[in-house]
């Protein structure tokens, strides 16, 4: 009985060595494990021992099962491991080949400009404000101390639709409908960025362009706040080591009036192509509010003082992101486009 | 306005550098274009050609010896009128001549030349100021002149010009003497008098000579009259000067009416006497009253346009130019001066229409009446001086002018307040003092003269801008104003509705608003078809305010495939208009535009459909809270760019707020999808706080449905009646399969959709699901005809 089970047991260890794969191990266990397995069918044989060996031989039977359970279960294991390997082995890929994912968008530069200066100014509690482009010409002018045949007009020509309407030369036209909408009549802080129209189309003008205004009314303020407000805006978009120049100018709605240069930010003001070797580039308009235009929508000039200014947005943008041709702004060429994907900085 | 420096000195004694000068002036306000000399040139010198002779390998070619005092000079010459004792310009070697030009050494035809003779031309004098003898060769200096001289000096034109870019403002400066009184004030510098000196003959004016003002356009009309002209070539210095200013010269006697005007800013017209009727009358025009002026064109005028006539017919065109009829001829002998000043507004819409003059832009710009006289006086002057008249005593004066100083008061602290400086008064009181404005001080008060010259000051803040400018704001310390702290407010929901775009994966553009006529009508429907056209517009291609934006997006669409851009999945946030009634209605739109791949990547089925673009508008749709409001409706009547079979109207709350679909076969043989929703309708419908939803606890169960149906049914209808049939206990309906082919037969389809239930206080009981299930079968095989 012994020599059988021994035999049976270098039988079941062979085989169990010999095992390919999960399948045919798990045949082996049922072969000489299962119920009616040949180690089991020994088991059952022992009713035909005497009391004194059965036992032994029962001892030695467990102790069998036990081993080959043993070899069974790390031959599973080393099985498993085998298999796992080969399923890793075929699933293996080309990391290389492209991703599959939905083409990326991206923000026209005009308007990553625009989102800039209104995160600017709103957290120097100024609100953005929003008019109409196709304007009237009391807003457009009128009511910016233009009456019509007033010289000035000249500055801008216009598109007019009728007499009366016509499209917007200047966002200064907000500032009309600001102090207007204000029934209270009480300080006002504003910007108002958008679309702005000329009679003007050549290699450094479009007949559309961006535009930005700022409108601040409250009693006290002075040129010295004009200027330390655009000391912000132009360090914030040019450079902290911008300077400014005020040069007295003339604008119908503002008195006094200023044009404004920044140093070149290219050449730190030693004289480059950009700013055609003076050093300075002429960059915004700006004054005090006009009187006339304060009283016009219903402002006490002797109460109130105000601040204006209003710049370009498009050459804003050719700045800052290296933009050489103005027209590239609006021919909108997939291109062009997809180069301004991504946060700024 | 070209400023001659030679003339301005006649005014004010300065010793700037012209740069110099240029940068002084714009930094109280005045920018300029350039500043130079008139004729730029180095190294010039008054030669006499000692010999001649012809080149012997050309047959144009002059070998002259040309002595410039210090030696004699090799120098092959081209010019016809080159000879042997002509005076002429050298520019000697080394010499640097305008356009870049440096004259060097060097041999021609093997003949050795050190220099060249030169023509006006080549001294950069203007082709319009150039006499016939100078447009065909060198300039042939006076036979006394000085050889060893410079001849710039010789010639008086040594004269160094500033190219200003006046503001709409100061028409004062328009004037000599107005530049003077500015530049006066930089340098602190008197401005010295004009001479109007003359003598009068024995008659009078007025015995002979009526005016007749018959229109308020006219405020102060003056005449004086002499006789006797001799009309000759003016002197040099009337004729550089004008030429230096962008005149060109052309008699004594209409170049001293220029001249004049370069002074006092007052342009003059001067008529031939003998060519009037002994009246000067000023009036509108009639309806289409036909005038010939100066430059021999007819003109028909209309009853805006203000006219000169001798009385019987018109003979000028008030502030703009001259009639042919009664100019100034090289026969006149006598001459009625006009001196006046017409209305602005109606100058400028005359030569607007007609010509922008010299005089129109200053009529344009206003006027100084206390000029009028001192113009029409130093006319007198300079005729008796240069032109040998005889001046007729008296005056024709028709004046309603108010030829006072304005009075302004200003207070210091005023200036101080608005400046935000602290200047000291005797700075701000020097800073009028040099304008050569008069003044009284009361306490706080200054009462300031302004002088009739400076019609652009009327009120206290212009005087401001006067002490800013010449006291300088440069050293104004910025500083930010103080106002209450609040945080700003901004249109955040269209930068979510733009960041929201761009995640899905579109391009950001932005095209112009205007497009052709034939674009604006493109993409909308016919109750927006009155489109709003430009009265003026700069060209035919871009003469209407465009309906929609997609006509833009779809430019934009072929301006890339033109260039081989293939997929583009473009979107804009704008306006666009249209009339309706009487309305101008200016609408916010999105707009979108995809064609091509819309995917990246292998194997992947990567071309844009109308499921796509669904699919965009519908995450837009449900990240702005609109989810469950809003459906996708067969248009009843669609645009025709549209596919009619792959459009939808999208309706929110009942109200249609936007189109979508393929463009049309016919318009693109490419498949191009386009939405656009107008987002004033969308935005004026408000959406609810986002709020947390109890979970349930209770399982949900899935069921499976499907059915064959007919072909138009669509997914909507069988969904809704899903829905209705199912009651509260269905949380979700979704189509999975939609098949057509072999086991379905024609005019059919299969639709299979997932169901799943569910209840916030039970889990459900098979027999519950399948009761409803039985319901939603028996209810869609009555309804619809389908077969489960």
């Amino acid at each position: 009985m012994k020599e059988q089970i021994e035999q049976i047991k270098n039988l079941a260890k062979e085989e169990v060595a010999n095992a390919g794969d999960l399948q045919g191990l798990d045949a082996v266990r049922v072969k000489y494990l299962g119920k009616k397995g040949e180690l089991t069918a020994v088991l059952r044989g022992m009713g035909a021992l005497s009391p004194e060996e059965r036992p032994i031989i029962g001892e030695l039977v467990n102790k069998v099962r036990d081993e080959l359970e043993s070899l069974i279960s790390s031959k599973e294991t080393e099985l498993e491991e085998l298999a796992l390997n080969k399923k890793l082995e075929n699933e293996k890929i080309d990391i290389t080949l492209p991703a599959t994912k939905v083409k990326r968008g991206s923000k026209h530069p005009i308007n990553r400009i625009i989102e800039e200066l209104e995160d600017l100014f709103v957290s120097m509690g100024y609100d953005v404000v929003d008019g109409p482009e196709l304007e009237t010409d009391e807003y457009c002018f009128e009511r910016l101390n233009l009456p019509k045949g007033h010289p000035a007009r000249d500055m801008q020509d216009t598109f007019y639709i009728t007499t009366e309407y016509l499209l917007r030369t200047q966002t200064s036209s907000v500032q009309a409908r600001t102090m207007m909408a204000n029934k209270e009549k009480s300080p006002i802080r504003v910007i108002c960025p958008g679309k702005t129209y000329r009679r003007d189309d050549d290699a450094t003008h479009s007949h559309q362009f961006g535009q930005i205004e700022g409108l601040v009314i409250d009693e006290g303020i002075s040129l010295a706040h004009l200027k330390g407000t655009l000391e912000v805006f132009v360090k914030h978009m040019l450079g902290e080591d911008s300077r400014l120049r005020f040069r007295p100018s003339y604008f119908p709605f503002t008195e006094p009036s200023y044009e404004v240069d920044v140093s070149c930010f290219k050449c730190g003001g030693k004289g480059c192509n950009l700013c055609k070797q003076t050093g300075w580039i002429e960059i915004l308009g700006s004054g005090m509010v006009h009187p006339n235009v304060l009283k016009m929508n219903g402002y006490d000039p002797e109460k109130y003082s105000g601040f204006a200014f209003g710049t370009g947005l498009d050459r804003l943008a050719m700045f800052k992101y290296g933009i050489t041709d103005i027209r590239l702004l609006y021919a909108n060429d997939v291109r062009f486009l997809n180069q301004f994907d991504r946060k700024d900085d | 306005m070209k400023l001659s420096t030679n003339f301005v000195k006649d005014y004010v004694d300065i010793d700037v550098d012209v740069k110099q000068l240029a940068e002084d002036m714009t930094s109280v306000g005045n920018e300029y274009d350039s500043a130079e000399r008139m004729i730029n040139a180095t190294k010039l010198i008054v030669g006499e050609v000692k010999e001649c002779e012809m080149h012997p390998d050309s047959d144009h070619l002059h070998i002259c010896k040309v002595d410039i005092g210090s030696e004699i000079l090799n120098i092959v010459c081209g010019a016809p009128n080159v000879r042997k004792g002509l005076k002429v310009i050298v520019a000697q070697t080394g010499a640097e001549l305008p356009g870049g030009i440096t004259i060097k050494k060097g041999m021609i035809r093997g003949q050795e030349s050190n220099g060249m003779l030169c023509s006006m031309q080549e001294l950069g004098l203007e082709n319009k100021f150039l006499t016939d003898a100078d447009k065909n060769g060198i300039h042939e200096l006076p036979e006394d002149s000085k050889v060893g001289e410079d001849p710039i000096k010789l010639l008086e034109l040594d004269d160094e010009v500033i190219d200003f870019e006046l503001t709409a403002n100061r028409g004062d400066l328009l004037s000599i003497l107005g530049m003077a009184y500015e530049i006066g004030a930089i340098y602190d510098k008197p401005v010295k008098e004009m001479d109007v000196s003359y003598k009068e003959n024995g008659e009078n004016i007025n015995d002979a000579f009526k005016l007749n003002i018959a229109t308020d356009n006219c405020s102060i009309f003056l005449s004086k009259k002499v006789k006797n002209v001799t009309i000759k070539e003016s002197p040099a210095f009337i004729k550089n000067r004008l030429m230096a200013s962008g005149i060109r010269p052309i008699n004594n006697v209409v170049d001293i009416s220029n001249y004049v005007m370069l002074e006092t800013g007052q342009p003059l017209h001067f008529y031939d006497a003998d060519s009037l009727k002994g009246m000067l009358e000023v009036r509108m025009a009639k309806e289409n009253e036909k005038l010939t002026t100066l430059d021999g064109i007819q003109r028909e005028l209309s009853t805006d346009d203000i006219v000169i006539s001798d009385g019987e017919r018109a003979i000028g065109l008030a502030g703009v130019m001259g009639g042919l009829d009664t100019e100034i001829e090289d026969t006149t002998k006598n001459i009625v001066i006009e001196a006046a000043i017409f209305d602005s507004v109606k100058v400028r819409y005359t030569s607007k229409k007609i010509l922008r003059s010299e005089a129109s832009s200053r009529f344009e710009k206003g006027l100084d009446p206390n000029r009028t006289y001192l113009a029409i006086n130093r006319a007198c002057h300079m005729l008796e001086k240069y032109a040998d008249a005889e001046i007729v005593g008296g005056i024709a004066v028709f004046d309603t002018t108010n030829k006072e100083d304005k009075k302004i008061d200003i207070t210091f602290k005023k200036i101080n307040d608005i400046l935000g400086l602290d200047i000291p008064k005797e700075s701000v009181l020097d800073a009028f003092r040099r304008l050569g404005f008069t003044y009284e001080v009361k306490e706080d008060v200054i009462t300031v003269s302004v002088p009739t010259r400076r019609i652009d000051i009327s009120i206290p803040e212009d005087l401001i801008e006067e002490v800013g400018r010449i006291y300088g704001v440069d050293n104004i310390e910025g500083k930010l104003p103080v106002m209450p702290l609040k945080t700003g407010s901004y249109d955040r929901v269209t930068r979510q509705i733009r960041n929201k775009m761009i995640d899905l994966g579109l391009n950001e553009t932005l095209s112009y608003i205007l497009v052709n006529d034939k674009e604006a009508k493109q993409f909308i429907k016919d109750e927006q078809a009155e489109t709003l056209k430009l009265l003026d517009p700069l060209t035919e291609e871009r003469n209407t305010l465009r309906a929609s934006i997609l006509p833009s997006l779809y430019k934009i669409y072929e301006y890339n495939t033109a260039r081989n851009v293939k997929d583009v999945s473009i979107f804009e946030i704008g306006k666009s208009f249209y009339k309706a009634g009487e309305n101008y209605i200016e609408e916010r739109k999105l707009g979108a535009l995809l064609s091509g791949d819309y995917y990246y990547g292998i194997g992947t089925d990567k071309k844009v459909d109308f499921y796509i673009l669904k699919g965009i508008v519908e995450e837009l749709m449900d990240y702005l809270g609109y989810a469950g409001r809003y459906s996708f409706v067969l248009p009843k009547a669609l645009p025709e760019e549209f596919h009619p079979g792959q459009t939808a109207e999208i309706n929110l709350n009942g109200q249609i707020i936007g189109i979508m679909g393929k463009v049309h076969p016919k318009k693109t043989s490419d498949d191009v999808f386009v939405v656009e929703i107008n987002l004033d309708k969308l935005l004026e419908k408000k959406t609810g706080k986002m709020k947390y939803k109890e979970i349930s606890k209770y399982p949900s169960v899935k069921k499976d449905l499907a059915m064959v149906v007919g072909k138009e049914t669509t997914s909507e209808t069988i969904e809704k009646q899903i829905k209705k049939s199912a009651g509260s206990l269905l949380t979700d309906v979704k189509v999975f399969d939609v098949y057509t082919g072999s086991n379905i037969e024609e005019g059919k389809k299969s639709m299979a959709y997932s169901l799943t239930f569910g209840a916030k206080d039970k889990t459900l009981t098979d027999e519950e699901i399948n009761a409803i299930l039985e319901k939603i079968i028996a209810d869609l095989e009555k309804t619809l005809r389908s077969r489960t």
